[in-house]
């Protein structure tokens, strides 16, 4: 199998992998798609994501499917610093010459990273905001962390990016708790925008809103991906979400990579007998 | 300071100074070394307990027993008034105890322990500051987590803060917390201030005198050296004020450039918070 392959990567994750527990000896030839389980069935250990690569270039989308539990969230997590790796590598290049191995970091050196070079936007809004401050103020919170001390500033950066992602500016002060599902999505936006990183990590963003409201996040999120020339990550069970966001896109299946390919050409002719289980689903 | 190392050198056992035993004593003088080495991080002692309640000044009191010789001498206040019955108790304890002398007059002490209030003058490079403090942990209103909260002390990670700050302004168009206003101290660690009120927080910053902070119900101490900058947060566009009503003058004495506190009734007045500078102000002595 090829790995997906682009010329001027911003993100490049190799051999990525994150095992729960200790594997016995044939650990991996006991799990995986063809088995059919990601759980070692000696030690019990689970294999969540294994040998897992691929590379993003600014402006680009990869998307990262699969069903529950087949690892996609793992290795955005792993990508994220949310979570340790137990194998592979993590780069990012924020510029020409300055390339960072993101899986080196101490903890703390991570978290610089979420500041202003990696953002994330959850699918649970309380992993990314806190609901009991205003939208305004989750904003500052990236800002501040960032060395931000002008009162005025900061209040300018939120408005405007509330405006940008269609937040009525009448509700900047009011705490996010009292924001509907859909709102809440466009601050976690907001606040993943806030430094202008060049890389954005979205976990199923769109799930749990309604189909409307839904098409009218993803709308946003397109346009921010574009505008802002992001190098972005999709992961989500949901085909429409992976087409609409998406130029390519990797399927995941038991912990492994089992088909990467063009979204569309994913979706008119997938090859795995999984992926085309998936698509057959979606097409339903 | 010279008496507290004549004290460490001359261990006379056979003589009982103060209520604390010698090896409490150097206990909470190691984490006071350690609380000035390492200005406003919050040092965990082994919290004794004392003949008054954990809530009361027993970190203040534990910290005055550990570092007072027998030449200091000792002023305690509560709200700035020495004869307040928590500092009447306090220093009886202290000097039936030590058989060190008392003063109300700051500039007469060597050692001020005070619950709210920095004497509004006379201290200078000679003197020893202890505070008596409820709550040491500055971020206590923004996380609840003790791990989390000793990450973010590690990491200087203050964000949590500044946004607590914003969200009072958004709320409240201005900065409304008032004692235990966040400071940072030697461009590194955040302290809680308390218990003492924004107005004495200036005196904080470069002063000659040493300033220990001992949170006895929850086994901290911390401390602002001499000469050390102490910075209220604040933003560049919001100025950090001070507590002032316009027009208020002390009944008794007359002053309008002390800290004044409200004597409420009904025909409510406005007198000075530290009564000994008040009493030398009214004799002209100051």
């Amino acid at each position: 199998m090829t790995s997906v392959v682009s010329p001027e990567w911003v993100l490049k994750v190799e051999q990525l992998g994150k095992i729960f527990g200790s594997l016995s000896e044939n650990g991996l030839a006991l799990t995986g798609p063809d088995i059919g389980s990601s759980k070692d069935p000696v030690t019990g250990a689970i294999v969540a994501a294994w040998d897992v690569s691929f590379e993003v270039a600014a402006g680009e989308a990869l998307g990262v499917v699969g069903e529950s539990g087949s690892g996609k969230s793992t290795v955005m997590r792993c990508i994220a610093g949310d979570q340790s790796s137990s194998a592979g590598s993590v780069q990012i290049r924020t510029s020409p010459n300055e390339q960072i191995d993101v899986l080196s970091l101490t903890p703390s050196e991570r978290r610089q990273l979420r500041i202003d070079k990696i953002a994330v936007v959850y699918q649970d809004p309380a992993e990314g905001l806190d609901l009991n401050v205003t939208a305004g103020g989750n904003i500052a919170s990236p800002l501040t962390a960032a060395g931000w001390r002008n009162f005025s500033s900061i209040r300018s950066r939120a408005s405007e990016l509330l405006l940008r992602t269609e937040v009525p500016l009448n509700r900047m002060d009011d705490v996010v708790k009292s924001f509907s599902g859909g709102m809440k999505q466009r601050v976690q936006l907001a606040k993943a925008l806030a430094n202008r990183p060049p890389i954005v990590l979205l976990d199923e963003p769109t799930t749990g809103l309604d189909a409307s409201v839904a098409a009218g996040v993803l709308d946003l999120i397109r346009g921010l991906l574009e505008e802002f020339g992001l190098a972005a990550v999709v992961v989500s069970h949901d085909f429409s979400v992976i087409e609409m966001l998406t130029n390519r896109c990797i399927v995941m299946n038991h912990g492994r990579v089992v088909e990467s390919a063009l979204t569309d050409q994913l979706l008119e002719d997938p090859h795995h007998p999984y992926s085309q289980k998936l698509v057959s689903a979606a097409r339903a | 300071m010279t008496s507290l190392l004549n004290d460490l050198i001359d261990n006379n056992e056979s003589e009982q100074f103060g209520i604390l035993d010698e090896y409490s004593k150097r206990e909470i003088r190691r984490a006071v070394l350690t609380a000035v080495a390492v200005p406003g991080y919050q040092v965990p002692f082994g919290s004794r307990e004392m003949p008054v309640a954990r809530g009361w000044g027993s970190g203040g009191l534990q910290i005055t027993l550990a570092v007072i010789g027998h030449n200091d001498v000792i002023k305690v206040i509560d709200q700035g008034d020495d004869q307040g019955v928590n500092a009447v108790n306090l220093r009886r304890l202290i000097v039936q105890s030590t058989k060190v002398s008392e003063t109300t007059t700051a500039a007469k002490s060597s050692i001020v322990q005070s619950r709210h209030r920095i004497p509004e003058d006379g201290l200078d490079q000679r003197h020893i500051l202890v505070l008596q403090v409820p709550v040491p942990e500055p971020l206590r209103g923004v996380e609840r987590d003790m791990r989390e909260l000793a990450r973010m002390h590690a990491e200087a990670d203050y964000s949590k803060m500044w946004v607590s700050l914003y969200e009072d302004k958004v709320r409240n168009g201005v900065i409304t917390q008032t004692t235990g206003y966040p400071c940072l101290v030697n461009d590194r660690y955040v302290i809680a201030t308390t218990p003492i009120p924004r107005w004495d927080i200036p005196k904080l910053d470069h002063s000659p005198f040493l300033t220990l902070f001992g949170a006895g119900r929850e086994k901290r101490i911390y401390a602002v050296p001499p000469f050390t900058k102490v910075e209220p947060l604040t933003f560049e566009d919001v100025p950090f004020e001070v507590e002032k009503t316009e027009g208020a003058t002390c009944s008794q004495c007359g002053s309008n450039s002390s800290f004044l506190v409200e004597i409420p009734g009904a025909q409510s007045r406005w007198v000075c918070s530290d009564t000994d500078w008040c009493e030398r102000n009214l004799e002209g002595n100051l």
